[in-house]
């Protein structure tokens, strides 16, 4: 008992809740991705980039014109929002009817695209929100306020999801096309109408996820290739399209790298659960949850 | 000797006796890097051509170019010997993510992301052995001080331009070693319908794997050779998602489907980034993955058999305007 209780000590309870807290987070990144792989059939390469432009958003209306971290916040949502409906209006409508791989590669180009329109508008310097958030004790664990906001807010920001996919009409017709995209169409749904609506509901979650991440990292031209990665992961763990795979996966690969970082670097926790997500696939290659063929 | 065979002797011998007519080291340097790069996108295309879209390939040079470069250093190993333990690491890699992939079945949107997180591990692995590669700083090998073909370092860009020339021919003949071979059908068949050629007896997890590995092989060769030419990699250089990405990007515009295609790619792809970089200076940065990103955008919706593979296409509907009412499809230009 007293070697668990050695193992088990303050920082591991902490690094595990720290990974909850991070859980949240990645959920909520995976979300967004699963919504519109979900509905649309296509793989947002760029989605991380999206989140970048959002945090640029969210620093630019903070430090530079002084708007208020609230205000700004729905304004980054809205112009996040907009790029998604942008990006599936000139991109991934042209591209409907071609093969999927091919959708995937040209977001690909627009992952390119944003990032470098980043370097080019924003330059490479890493910029902070500058808004410090006081650190929570409890007992001696230290939990920033940042991350318990964004947990709760990712919170939040998925029962509404829920609660819109359940209760609306648009909700329904959203999970109808989700199921079968050529009936719909003759069941008298726009599906046009619908997937531009399903787009710029990805977008806006990642727009909340954007207004989230500024908190808790600098933001520069790059940082959706340290992000991006991960939400993939995390979908595809989950099994690409399942809301509820996606949110297991995003806790479960949260606890791996937060533990898995605590013995060493950061980085170590990453392998760890890249290595982990390798060999899940060839376990479960349709999602954690899903049941075997 | 036929037309064809002439013009690709004459095209051979003024390749070869360009570096003794033109010494300009520059233009030497950027004939070189475009022949490295070229190689990398051939090797990436010999599995894309048939659909199976790698992001891991990153991980594949990555993997090449710092095993070569960590033996070299740390345990004083020829390259002679290095290259040959890095290709043995690189397709030891592409089996073990390869084999389950196939014999599982992942294939499309899941083939994509499973190898896209391979070249997120390697990434991850160089920045967190930071000790001993590193890290995001780049690593050099160190230069020898005793024989320089021993340790395949060469000041003279005129060996090295030769170097390159022959493998980058080496790739066009692998390529067209598997052009030529009944794995191609097999390849071809297998990317229509995958459940069909099973049927129809074609081995498809060892046709994949096979495919993969001589990918994987000529990728990571691809990335020791740039380690020994540049003297200096870094994981954002040859290894991570922005290094695979960028092979699909130049396959993609230059052709998929053709032979030269991806030499092509390379040659728009390099020379636009040095012509931005020379005629805009620091302020350029960034503005080349801007045109790559809207080009390979406009390329996949308007002409995704590439540059060289749409223009061979029209000599050849302008040749016969009659007798070929359909070119041949391709997976990656194909309506469903």
């Amino acid at each position: 008992m007293q070697a668990f209780l050695d193992i088990f000590d303050i920082y591991l309870l902490e690094a595990a809740i720290n990974g909850i807290l991070f859980g949240g987070v990645l959920a909520l990144l995976a979300l967004g991705l699963n919504l519109i792989f979900g509905v649309i059939d296509v793989t947002w390469i760029c989605y991380a980039e999206l989140i970048m432009i959002g945090m640029y958003g969210m620093y630019y209306l903070v430090s530079f014109y002084g708007v208020p971290y609230w205000v700004a916040a729905p304004m980054c949502i809205l112009l996040v929002a907009g790029l998604g409906m942008l990006l599936h209006f000139l991109v991934i409508a042209p591209l409907l009817s071609s093969p999927p791989i091919n959708q995937l590669l040209a977001t690909g180009g627009v992952l390119f695209f944003l990032q470098s329109f980043a370097t080019v508008a924003f330059g490479i310097e890493f910029h902070n929100i500058g808004i410090q958030l006081p650190v929570l004790r409890f007992g001696e664990m230290n939990f920033s306020y940042a991350r318990l906001l964004s947990f709760a807010a990712a919170l939040i920001g998925m029962i509404s999801v829920y609660v819109f996919m359940k209760r609306t009409y648009t909700g329904t017709a959203i999970r109808a096309i989700a199921q079968d995209r050529q009936i719909m169409a003759l069941m008298g749904v726009d599906t046009r109408k619908i997937y531009l609506i399903t787009s710029a509901l990805g977008g806006a979650l990642a727009g909340l996820a954007a207004c989230l991440l500024v908190l808790l990292y600098d933001v520069h031209p790059f940082i959706g290739l340290s992000i991006g990665p991960i939400t993939f992961l995390v979908c595809v763990l989950g099994g690409l399209g399942n809301f509820v795979g996606g949110f297991v996966a995003a806790f479960v690969f949260a606890q791996i790298i937060s533990l898995g970082g605590m013995f060493s670097d950061l980085e170590w926790g990453y392998v760890l659960a890249f290595g982990f997500f390798i060999i899940m696939m060839f376990i479960r290659p349709a999602g954690l949850l899903s049941r075997r063929s | 000797m036929n037309t064809r065979q002439l013009a690709v002797a004459i095209a051979g011998a003024m390749l070869i006796a360009l570096p003794f007519v033109h010494r300009d080291p520059y233009h030497l340097h950027i004939l070189i890097l475009i022949l490295i790069w070229s190689f990398a996108y051939t090797s990436w295309s010999m599995m894309g051509r048939f659909g199976l879209v790698s992001l891991g390939h990153g991980g594949f040079m990555g993997v090449g170019a710092y095993v070569t470069a960590l033996l070299w250093n740390h345990l004083g190993i020829w390259p002679w010997i290095g290259i040959p333990i890095a290709l043995v690491c690189a397709g030891a890699l592409a089996v073990i993510v390869g084999y389950p992939c196939f014999r599982f079945r992942i294939t499309g949107h899941y083939f994509v992301l499973v190898t896209l997180a391979l070249s997120g591990i390697v990434l991850q692995i160089i920045t967190a052995t930071r000790d001993y590669t590193g890290g995001s700083l780049g690593y050099t090998p160190e230069r020898t001080k005793g024989n320089h073909v021993l340790a395949l370092q060469f000041d003279d860009k005129t060996t090295w331009y030769m170097i390159a020339l022959g493998v980058w021919v080496g790739g066009l003949l692998i390529w067209r070693w598997v052009d030529r071979s009944m794995d191609r059908y097999a390849l071809e068949a297998i990317s229509e319908d995958e459940d069909a050629a099973a049927a129809a007896g074609v081995n498809v997890t060892w046709e994949k794997l096979k495919i993969t590995v001589i990918s994987a092989l000529m990728t990571a060769f691809a990335g020791a050779l740039y380690c020994q030419y540049q003297m200096f990699i870094s994981p954002d250089t040859v290894s991570g998602i922005a290094v695979s990405l960028q092979m699909v990007f130049a396959a993609i515009v230059g052709g998929l489907y053709v032979a030269l295609g991806p030499t092509v790619g390379a040659v728009i792809t390099i020379l636009m980034a040095e012509i931005l970089r020379i005629g805009f200076g620091t302020k350029a940065v960034g503005w080349d993955n801007l045109i790559y990103g809207v080009l390979l955008v406009l390329f996949i919706i308007f002409l995704p058999k590439g540059i060289l593979g749409s223009v061979l296409d029209a000599i050849r509907n302008w040749r016969r305007p009659a007798a070929t009412p359909q070119s041949r499809a391709a997976p990656l230009g194909r309506a469903p």
